[in-house]
């Protein structure tokens, strides 16, 4: 009898022992920001605190909150879906890496045109959402449809009404495409869209948008696109290949991209890579070189780290596209910098 | 013997008397504290809008009330699109709310047989709890797409060579737009003006109605010439309500009214609010100017609503002075 209570006695204390050492080693962390990566930060936060017992909180409030926060050093780590510049980086002593990549989609609702069955060129893409293209049957989309019959039908241009990482992926493609885009449109979170375009809320409001008003066109997420079974554009790529978009070629446009620069964040916009989806983008971690407390920076490197490594499958599940095995090795040494 | 007693009443009068003038006191200061809280709240809230407007403010000047251009990557604001969108939806709601719910008011106090009028009451009551997103959503999924294929195309028909109102009616029929932004503004403050109208038409005596009735009138005389009469500054008041929630209202709006920044002739077209405009742009507005002008646009619309409400005020002081109340 004795001997059991010891039996017990010690293993509650090694139990408790244990436990503590744990939670001391890795304070519960916080980060803030961009809301596109909202939904596989809270996938890998769930599954990461089953797996090691560590909470991770992340607050989808926007790219622009998300650099601030982490400046004001609110939270532990920041997101955000537009870069921090190099200079700015090195001003604020940040670390920045990527985490998970995304595409961007062109959806149509035009009678008749199938997923992938329309042909867009990045030019015409960009006369279409300056609204200088107005009608489906216009010559410049008919020259790329060779025996494709359009319909005499007003094209509505659907976009974002809030500012988003969505639409500052697609407008810097588009005015990379276009100069007459890039001065009536320009680029960014929010642009000045063209008259009689119609701004839907989120991704599912475009989402929407699309699908109620025949003859228009949008831009939404791949994640978003395919769950709504919505009809994909096919995009001519730099390499001059029509692309259906998926998440392999999205995997393709970041193959062929340098990731090693400062801050990490190659324009993965219009790649070389033959299978290359031309409107690629990824989203990014913020830390600081030097935090005030060593637990909590150890617990960002370990969250991201543990979910580079075990949640690519997460990431993929949710419509989001895995960083690169060689890319993930890079991000792991630049990680390193983070005390 | 007496006298020791008395002394003890009086002194235990006394006490009494004091504890009530304190507990006077305390409670006339406590209820005079939570009365200056919102008046603090209010100053403190009209002070950080401006402080958070003030680079766009000292940029634009007065000027970005009439300026009609709102471009992010130029960084030029103007605010003329958004108080637009926000006066045309709000008053074409109303335009369609006050008479609907006039009718719903009327028949519940004077027309409604007795058993029916609880449970249309309650549901009246019940749609005004509805949130607003509800309504948006409902707006975007459900009559956008029905008003695209049945409302607008037989309307451009009929009105669209008419000099004038055709342009109104001019454009794609997408569905979303002002007036689909206003239709269903209309809806979610009907049950508002309605429930009023109808608590203050229940507010005629009876010997009134009564009179008029036994010396013949019909109820529509009985209507406009007791009820009306009698009621109308709850009846103005109900309005204003209604329009007050109409020139805040946010989620329903931003879904519906197509979001662009933009003045354009035709009800059909898209365009903005002031409340959509901040719902939109707040999360992922760039410091400086851009978020300074959101903070001005919502101190625009502070102004608006003190406004109307100042004017509602005017109103009813005025209705009041000549019914010599």
């Amino acid at each position: 009898m004795r001997t059991f209570n010891k039996m017990v006695l010690g293993t509650v204390a090694t139990a408790a022992g244990l436990v503590f050492s744990v939670s001391a080693l890795a304070a519960d962390i916080t980060g803030a920001g961009a809301t596109f990566p909202y939904a596989v930060y809270t996938k890998w936060a769930e599954a990461y605190q089953a797996a090691t017992g560590n909470k991770v909180n992340y607050q989808g409030i926007g790219s622009s909150g998300g650099v601030k926060q982490i400046k004001a050093k609110t939270v532990d780590f920041g997101g955000t879906d537009a870069p921090v510049k190099e200079e700015d980086l090195d001003a604020a002593g940040l670390v920045q890496v990527p985490t998970v990549m995304g595409g961007v989609t062109i959806v149509i609702n035009v009678p008749g045109m199938g997923s992938g069955k329309l042909k867009l060129d990045g030019n015409a893409a960009a006369d279409i959402f300056r609204g200088a293209i107005t009608k489906w049957n216009d010559p410049a989309i008919a020259r790329l449809n060779p025996g494709v019959s359009l319909p005499d039908l007003a094209i509505t241009v659907s976009h974002r009404s809030d500012g988003s990482g969505t639409t500052y992926a697609f407008t810097h493609y588009l005015a990379k495409q276009s100069l007459a885009f890039k001065r009536d449109v320009g680029a960014g979170n929010t642009v000045n869209w063209p008259a009689n375009a119609v701004g839907g809320k989120g991704n599912p409001g475009v989402a929407a948008n699309v699908q109620k008003i025949k003859g228009a066109i949008g831009y939404v997420d791949i994640a978003d696109a395919t769950i709504n079974k919505m009809n994909f554009v096919a995009l001519k790529n730099r390499a001059g290949n029509y692309i259906v978009p998926n998440q392999g070629a999205v995997a393709d446009a970041a193959a062929g991209a340098n990731f090693k620069i400062k801050g990490m964040a190659p324009d993965l916009l219009d790649q070389v890579h033959k299978n290359a989806w031309p409107i690629t983008t990824a989203t990014y971690m913020l830390a600081y070189e030097k935090g005030t407390d060593a637990g909590k920076q150890k617990g960002v490197v370990d969250f991201f780290t543990w979910s580079l490594n075990n949640g690519q499958k997460m990431a993929e599940e949710l419509g989001f596209v895995a960083l690169p095995a060689s890319v993930v090795k890079m991000v792991e040494a630049e990680m390193k910098n983070i005390k | 013997m007496s006298e020791p007693s008395a002394s003890a009443g009086i002194d235990l009068h006394a006490q009494q008397v004091r504890k009530f003038w304190l507990q006077d006191k305390i409670f006339h200061h406590a209820t005079q504290l939570f009365a200056f809280v919102v008046l603090a709240a209010l100053v403190g809230i009209l002070v950080s809008l401006t402080i958070e407007a003030w680079p766009s403010l000292k940029a634009f000047g007065p000027a970005f009330l009439w300026t009609n251009i709102w471009s992010v990557p130029d960084d030029e604001f103007g605010a003329l699109a958004a108080i637009y969108g926000t006066v045309v939806t709000s008053v074409l709601a109303l335009l369609i709310a006050v008479p609907i719910s006039f009718g719903i008011a009327l028949f519940l106090t004077e027309t409604c047989p007795v058993w029916l009028r609880r449970p249309l009451g309650t549901a009246i009551e019940l749609l005004a709890g509805i949130p607003s997103i509800v309504y948006g959503i409902w707006g975007l999924f459900v009559f956008a797409p029905l008003f695209a294929e049945y409302i607008q195309p037989p309307l451009q028909n009929l009105l669209g060579d008419v000099p004038v109102i055709g342009g109104w009616f001019s454009g794609p029929p997408i569905g979303v737009g002002i007036l689909t932004a206003s239709i269903v503004l209309s809806m979610m403050v009907i049950p508002f003006i309605a429930s009023v109208m109808r608590d203050v038409f229940e507010t005629v005596p009876d010997v009134l109605r009564e009179s008029a009735y036994a010396v013949g009138c019909t109820t529509w005389e009985v209507v406009r010439n007791v009820v009306l009469p009698y009621t109308r500054v709850g009846v103005i008041g109900g309005i204003m309500l209604g329009l007050g929630r109409a020139l805040g209202e946010t989620m329903a709006v931003t879904f519906v009214i197509g979001n662009a920044n933009r003045i354009n002739g035709s009800l059909f077209a898209p365009g903005t609010s002031i409340a959509s405009t901040l719902a939109n742009e707040f999360g992922e507005a760039d410091p400086g100017l851009h978020i300074a002008s959101l903070f001005e646009l919502g101190l625009v619309l502070f102004i608006i609503t003190f406004v109307v409400l100042a004017i509602s005020r005017w109103l009813i002081s005025r209705s009041m002075g000549s019914e010599g109340l």
